[in-house]
């Protein structure tokens, strides 16, 4: 396990445990209270598994009104408090504290409203992303943003930590696909953020509160807007046999007036090992796999998908296939949906980083990517969401040999540092939480941030609520940053990570 | 709150009271300074928007206007960065000659203001986050904003996003400056997420007064996959001479039959694309059994540029409210409306803009209870002289209020950004 430096415990807090639970008792449930070891031991790590914590105790309210008070007795007695989700979050940002209660929202898992007429479903924040498109698929709807691990993370995790998904460029992430939410503030305060309009009135404190990572409130409800299903879908596979080519085929499709729904990218490594993996069929000579996925109107896709293909054969494509039916298309994505597992299977570890390029520098990047694999002679694949500009390299290594473990650090806070240099972020979709909390500063100088903290403070003026998170304590750019997976031991790991 | 006049407040300006930074490090200084000596400022562009929000009473102007120009702009990283008071018009023109936009489709208040054009700056648009007919497709002002540079109340010089669409490092404060009406920054430099124009566009023209026909064509389109990306309908202006009664000038057009109540709804794509989803649209809504028309091309641009910017109101003396409902609720509101108003809906049902005349008061307090129950917003956008001063030109509620208040203290500390200009201590 890595060590990391989390804020400074208070003692007392330990020290008055029993007084604690004793008043949460009376504010919930007493069995939604867990506070002996084996209780709270699923609760020490979110799915960034190379942090572990137990919290003092962990907390599973039922009702907003619950909630409310536990933070508002919490605020009085100074104790700090750590939102959990469905714990599938990749950068720590639910890893608990010694002196602080895990606040889970896990039996915050109703749809309370299904509303077709102004096309939106109002959900506690504990259901689950895939589910609510389960609620009303029925009648040809959706909910757009699909971050890969989506059967298992919840919505309210989703708003936290703004989730993207592969259809990011089309449709948007979490924060342009939700109208309202509730929260609690730390002072035990619940507030109503939009509702079911678009837009809100003064101060957009929604789209404040989407991405914050648990830092600003808990929430505790989410109105999130549907969308028809497109009148078909269809995916183009292609190979190339550069990076070159395959960047320049990316930026020319954008060029071109496209938008597709997804483009997603797999590097020569990656398409070996995901081609043992699970027999996708992929064109194994290519040093590049390009997958681009249009979706709208029939002939709409048709018009367009014919244009992809002509500008891939003028970038010198080696193979293209392109689906002719719903079964073919998911045989395309089967061998990248396998990315993870398939890194898994090489190596007895691996780092998953997460940082967003400009779509143009995607053969730069990768090339200096390859040049740090062979600087810290670590073998690495890289998938990426080009549409989008996320990139997602995976680090091999042997976490058994302390100096490897030492030098994938090393080698992930420097792509990431790239990401930044390039014109990039730091994260795409994973969040900063403990993560990449000390390297903010490569995007960040001190005054972006203390206007960041400024804002933290003016919602939570004691520090209380998920701190250690997101902003530097050491104020300096350590050298961290990664999803850490030892044996293929990655929680939630039958869910798909892509 | 309204107007709230200070006998004792200075209101004129000379030119020692305007501030004119020629770049971010010069308006930084001034900030600093006015930090130091209290003074609340005016923050303005190009004035085109001057006219909506509260009256501000500062004795200082802080004039951003020379910080005009295209900083960076990627056609194929789909962004344009640009300097905060660069012309929204040479931002435009600029991305059509890539066969790019900026999506949102900016709003023209130049019309109801003076009945001319003028657009304005990018930071008057962002500042403002009043979106287009294209809105309830793509997003708004907010969801096309990528990152900025900014100056917050101490002088100090902030930034936040990039240039990429997947980016959540740190608080997105991006969304929160949008809409903010130059209360929380001094913008000095804006990216926004620009998007392919498409080829053609066409609209289908339907006739009926029917809310009720009107209403459920609404919840159909909203419901379709045909893709439509602007949807009004436009009533039959009041018989009353108090109202703007321009509908037959404004909309001229051959294919438009301008004394009928119509719902215009908008397709874009290739032509194939358009002519396929056309015949599906009118299968899907039986509109063979409806009166109908077509405008092509060149009448479809011109028609939505005039929705767009609102020029159905073109320099009126009255009230004009932008009224924000959920779109199911649409029926409600137009059975309060009947023909007693001038008004007309946009954004397939949830964007009414309401003409309200100069001295109904009473009027325009009900409209705000009706849409408050139906669970909506409501901003006046233009206000007459004789507006009560009970009157908030903004909506509101307590805790919101709460928040609000906390969060511009985070960003100006000494409430010297446009002071007043949304809310009362705001």
């Amino acid at each position: 396990m890595s060590n990391i430096a989390l804020p400074k415990i208070d003692q007392s807090t330990i020290n008055k445990k029993e007084y604690i639970f004793k008043k949460l008792k009376k504010l919930t449930s007493p069995e939604n209270i867990l506070s002996y070891e084996a209780e709270i031991k699923p609760y020490e790590t979110d799915a960034l598994t190379a942090y572990k914590q137990k919290p003092l105790c962990v907390v599973l309210p039922e009702k907003t009104q619950e909630i409310s008070n536990i933070l508002k007795f919490c605020y009085e007695e100074n104790i700090k408090v750590i939102p959990r989700g469905a714990g599938t979050g990749l950068s720590g940002g639910s890893l608990p504290l010694q002196d602080a209660i895990l606040l889970s929202l896990t039996k915050f898992n109703k749809i309370l409203e299904i509303d077709f007429g102004n096309k939106c479903v109002v959900a506690q924040p504990g259901v689950t992303n895939l589910s609510i498109t389960h609620a009303v698929q029925h009648k040809g709807f959706y909910y757009a943003p699909d971050p890969s691990s989506q059967l298992a993370c919840s919505i309210g995790g989703n708003v936290a930590e703004n989730s993207g998904g592969v259809h990011s460029l089309k449709y948007g992430t979490t924060t342009n696909n939700i109208l309202g939410v509730e929260i609690v503030l730390m002072d035990g305060t619940i507030c109503r953020l939009g509702g079911k309009t678009l837009d809100q009135e003064g101060y957009d404190m929604l789209g404040l509160i989407c991405g914050s990572e648990g830092l600003l409130g808990v929430i505790t409800e989410v109105t999130v807007k549907i969308l028809k299903k497109p009148q078909t879908v269809r995916a183009a596979l292609i190979g190339f046999p550069s990076h070159e080519d395959g960047g320049k085929c990316v930026s020319e499709i954008i060029a071109n007036g496209i938008v597709p729904a997804g483009m997603e990218i797999m590097d020569k490594a990656l398409i070996i090992a995901t081609d043992n993996f699970s027999k996708a069929g992929y064109p194994r000579n290519a040093e590049l796999l390009l997958i681009v996925e249009l979706d709208g109107t029939v002939s709409e896709v048709d018009e367009l998908i014919n244009k992809v293909s002509e500008i891939s054969k003028k970038n010198n494509s080696l193979n293209i296939k392109i689906s002719k039916n719903e079964k073919e298309r998911l045989s395309f994505w089967i061998g990248r949906k396998a990315a993870f597992p398939a890194c898994g299977a090489m190596a007895p570890d691996y780092y998953c980083m997460d940082g967003s390029i400009p779509r143009g520098k995607l053969a730069e990047a990768l090339k200096e990517i390859n040049n740090l694999s062979k600087k810290y002679n670590l073998p690495v694949a890289n998938c990426f969401h080009a549409g989008d500009g996320n990139l997602h390299p995976l680090i091999m290594f042997d976490g058994n040999k302390e100096e490897e473990l030492k030098k994938t650090e090393e080698f992930g806070a420097e792509i990431l540092k790239m990401c930044v240099r390039f014109g990039g972020a730091l994260t795409g979709e994973h969040g900063v939480g403990v993560e990449k909390r000390e390297l903010m500063c490569e995007m960040f100088n001190d005054n972006d941030i203390q206007q960041q903290l400024n804002i933290k403070k003016s919602l939570d003026n004691k520090n209380l609520l998920n701190p250690g998170k997101v902003y530097p304590i050491l104020r300096k750019c350590a050298e961290e940053g990664r999803v850490h997976v030892h044996s293929g031991e990655e929680k939630f790991s039958d869910i798909p990570r892509f | 709150m309204s107007i709230v006049e200070k006998k004792n407040f200075q209101t004129f300006q000379d030119s020692n009271s305007i501030y004119k930074p020629s770049n971010e490090r010069e308006a930084s200084n001034i900030i600093k300074e006015i930090y130091n000596k209290n003074l609340p400022i005016k923050i303005i562009g190009t004035n085109s928007k001057n006219f909506i929000g509260n009256k501000l009473l500062c004795t200082k102007v802080l004039d951003l206007s020379s910080l005009s120009g295209i900083v960076e702009y990627l056609p194929d990283e789909l962004y344009i960065k640009v300097k905060a008071c660069t012309p929204i018009s040479l931002i435009e023109e600029t991305l059509e000659k890539n066969n790019q936009q900026l999506a949102f489709e900016p709003i023209d208040f130049g019309y109801i203001n003076d009945f001319k054009s003028n657009k304005g700056t990018a930071a008057g648009q962002l500042s403002c986050n009043f979106s287009g007919s294209r809105r309830f497709k793509v997003g708004s002002i907010r969801d096309h904003v990528l990152g900025f540079r900014g100056i917050n109340g101490k002088g100090d010089i902030i930034k936040s996003g990039g240039t990429v669409v997947k980016n959540v490092t740190g608080y997105d404060l991006s969304k929160l400056v949008t809409g903010s009406f130059g209360t929380l920054t001094v913008l000095t430099e804006i990216t926004f997420k620009v998007l392919p124009a498409k080829d053609s566009i066409n609209t289908i023209v339907i006739y009926s007064e029917d809310n009720k026909i009107i209403t459920n064509l609404f919840d159909q389109l909203l419901s379709s996959s045909n893709e439509i990306s602007g949807l009004v309908y436009i009533p039959n202006e009041p018989k009353n001479n108090n109202y703007t009664i321009n509908r037959e000038k404004i909309l001229k057009f051959n294919d438009l039959t301008s004394e009928e109540a119509f719902l215009a709804l908008r397709i874009e794509g290739s032509k194939k694309s358009i002519e396929e989803r056309s015949r599906e649209i009118f299968k899907e809504l039986e509109l063979k059994k409806m009166k109908t028309s077509i405008l092509d091309f060149y009448q479809s641009k011109l028609f939505w540029e005039k929705v767009n910017n609102i020029e159905l109101f073109s320099g009126t003396k009255n009230n004009l409210l932008r009224v924000i409902i959920p779109p199911a609720k649409s029926l409600d509101l137009m059975k309060y409306l009947k023909d007693n108003f001038k008004y007309y809906i946009d954004w397939c049902g949830s964007l009414f803009w309401i003409e309200v005349i100069d001295n109904e008061n009473g009027k325009i307090k009900e409209i705000k209870n009706i849409v408050l129950k139906l669970g909506g917003y409501l901003t006046i956008v233009k206000y007459s002289e004789n507006l009560s001063s009970d009157i908030d030109l903004f909506t509101i509620n307590d805790t919101r209020l709460l928040l609000s208040k906390k969060i511009k203290e985070s960003f100006d500390p000494k409430n010297l950004f446009n002071p007043g200009k949304m809310y009362r201590e705001i």
